[in-house]
């Protein structure tokens, strides 16, 4: 009986999938690295020069990226406990099954199905000067001529296009929660609130650290709604770690630094995950 | 009959239906601008229904030919890249659910490395990829990286499913004499209907409103999706916002019409990997 037989099969499902996967992801993931120790030059024919760390030494002196991170860190505080805490209230709310159920889970799932431009446009309209918002709370604020005033805008946006994805997967883990014990405890005595406390949130500990973790890689790659509503007017100063990177790349060529902010970028994420996870264990057991 | 509502039931309702409002206004005054003419898309106070109305932004999407290729580019590449993803992501994820090999677990890890690297950190590569290999500028080369960028996730969901399928199934058919392949035609597929549908509606949406990647490598305007169309309505002075909006609604009707009918799948696809694990 020949060895490899045995595993021509497997090889012929997963090789077509791994291949494509191999050439357009892993493959550009290890050309990230490459480029960014380079002066890389997309001219054809143009000779890209060897320069080590020179980019990464940029990086950490550029005044600017420190201003793009502190407005991704602005946006990921101001964004991920509102979609959390939110989105865990609506689940509560609606996780008695009524006729209204399935009536208000689509109305808050609405704007995660739509597409980043179509409510980022949105948002940009209704936060026009002349738009609905100022008009509603009877404002004459300006709120993309400066910097803190932009950023209410684009962080509302994050907030209100990502309830609906936390609030069904609070909907589906609060399922899971054990009815028994929520019984148990009311006939201890506890209230709604210690019951909350007690019962529920330590049940959808997981959920509640996959939800984090996930919001939190979200908040760092927040690109479309910055680029798409600002632009990183006025002057730059909306920028967001991905605008900078895009427009260095893109706009001023600079392909080896776009790539090392992108590395550095990829890091920090890692290294964010890999903290989240380990204090969220460390809760779960002390 | 009539239904009493204790206060605290009518403090939840009331509490939901106030949340309610504030997701659907702005979708509700886009339908509304989307019927304004130019002048009266800023006006103060506000026009919640249009007075005059007017069809004319509509005419101008739907009649005037531009618009209509975004959006056959935009249902071509999203259908094509599904299609493609959805069945190499089927045939890798029942290659690892199936069978023993070696480097099964090296390989399926490395998979996962996909779905922690977001999509944008690797545009600058794959730009300089598309480019070397002649993809710059066309639709093709959306649909490839979209392809690729789709398949660590599909795979994922896919292997649970298939795992979960009984062996037995698997074993009778071989015995009656079936190929590896009419296995996974005939049996496999059919039975994973319901997964095949989660990630295939994933795949569809992510790929409708790409919006980057679209940006960075589409150059000439025959070759734009709708995401980047309508993005580019924006001028430098004033935009026709009843255009965009028009515009817009065209382009996310089939996406919530999609969302409507297969809910349920929904629920499916994002427990599947949150709660599960």
């Amino acid at each position: 009986m020949s060895h490899w037989r045995q595993y021509l099969a497997p090889a012929l499902f997963v090789a077509p999938g791994f291949l494509v996967f191999t050439v357009f992801v892993l493959y550009p993931m290890a050309q990230a690295v490459l480029m960014s120790v380079y002066d890389y030059k997309i001219v054809a024919g143009a000779v890209s020069t060897f320069i080590g760390l020179t980019n990464y030494l940029r990086a950490v002196s550029d005044e600017h990226l420190w201003l793009s991170l502190s407005n991704s860190g602005v946006y990921m505080l101001f964004t991920v406990p509102p979609q959390i805490a939110l989105g865990l209230g609506v689940a509560l709310l609606l996780q008695k099954s009524s006729p209204a159920q399935p009536f208000f889970r689509v109305l808050y799932y609405l704007p995660v199905v739509t597409s980043w431009v179509v409510v980022t446009l949105l948002f940009k309209y209704l936060f026009a000067d002349r738009g609905l918002i100022n008009f509603l709370l009877g404002l004459h604020v300006s709120w993309f001529s400066e910097r803190w005033t932009a950023m209410v805008a684009i962080c509302a946006l994050g907030v209100w296009k990502g309830i609906g994805w936390s609030m069904m997967i609070f909907i589906a883990a609060l399922q899971g929660v054990p009815n028994s014990l929520l019984e148990a405890a009311k006939i201890d005595g506890a209230n709604p609130w210690q019951r909350f406390l007690n019962v529920t949130i330590p049940a959808i500990w997981p959920t509640i650290a996959f939800v984090t973790i996930m919001l939190v890689i979200g908040g760092l790659n927040v690109f479309t709604s910055v680029q798409a509503m600002t632009d990183s007017a006025p002057g730059g100063s909306t920028d967001v770690v991905l605008t900078y990177m895009y427009r260095e790349t893109f706009k001023f060529l600079d392909f080896g630094y776009g790539s090392a902010i992108a590395v550095l970028l990829t890091l920090l994420v890692f290294a964010l995950s890999a903290i989240q996870l380990r204090f969220f264990r460390n809760e779960a057991t002390a | 009959m009539t239904r009493r509502f204790s206060p605290a039931e009518a403090l939840r309702l009331t509490t939901l239906a106030v949340g309610a409002l504030v997701m659907i206004t702005p979708f509700l005054y886009m339908v509304s601008t989307s019927f304004k003419a130019q002048q009266y898309v800023l006006k103060v106070p506000p026009q919640f229904i249009p007075d005059p109305a007017t069809l004319s932004n509509y005419e101008r999407v739907l009649v005037r030919g531009d618009f209509v290729q975004y959006f056959l580019n935009s249902a071509m590449v999203a259908v094509t890249a599904t299609a493609i993803s959805v069945l190499l992501s089927a045939m890798m994820a029942y290659g690892f659910a199936r069978y023993r090999f070696p480097g099964r677990e090296w390989l399926f890890r490395i998979l996962l490395l996909g779905l922690m690297i977001p999509a944008l950190m690797l545009i600058v590569p794959q730009f300089v990829l598309a480019k070397w290999l002649g993809l710059i500028d066309t639709l093709w080369g959306l649909i490839v990286f979209y392809v690729a960028g789709n398949l660590a996730l599909n795979t994922f969901l896919l292997r649970g499913f298939f795992e979960a399928l009984p062996q037995e199934l698997d074993d009778a058919m071989q015995i009656d004499g079936a190929t590896d392949w009419r296995r996974f035609i005939g049996l496999a597929l059919p039975l994973a209907r319901p997964a095949l549908a989660t990630a295939a509606i994933f795949t569809f949406l992510a790929t409708w409103d790409e919006y980057a990647w679209a940006l960075t490598a589409i150059t000439s305007p025959q070759n734009k999706t709708l995401p980047i169309a309508i993005a580019l309505l924006q001028g430098p002075k004033g935009t026709q916002w009843g255009l965009v909006f028009a515009a817009s609604i065209v382009a996310i009707l089939p996406v919530i019409a999609v969302f409507l009918i297969f809910q349920r799948h929904f629920v499916q696809g994002l427990t599947a990997g949150a709660v599960k694990g």
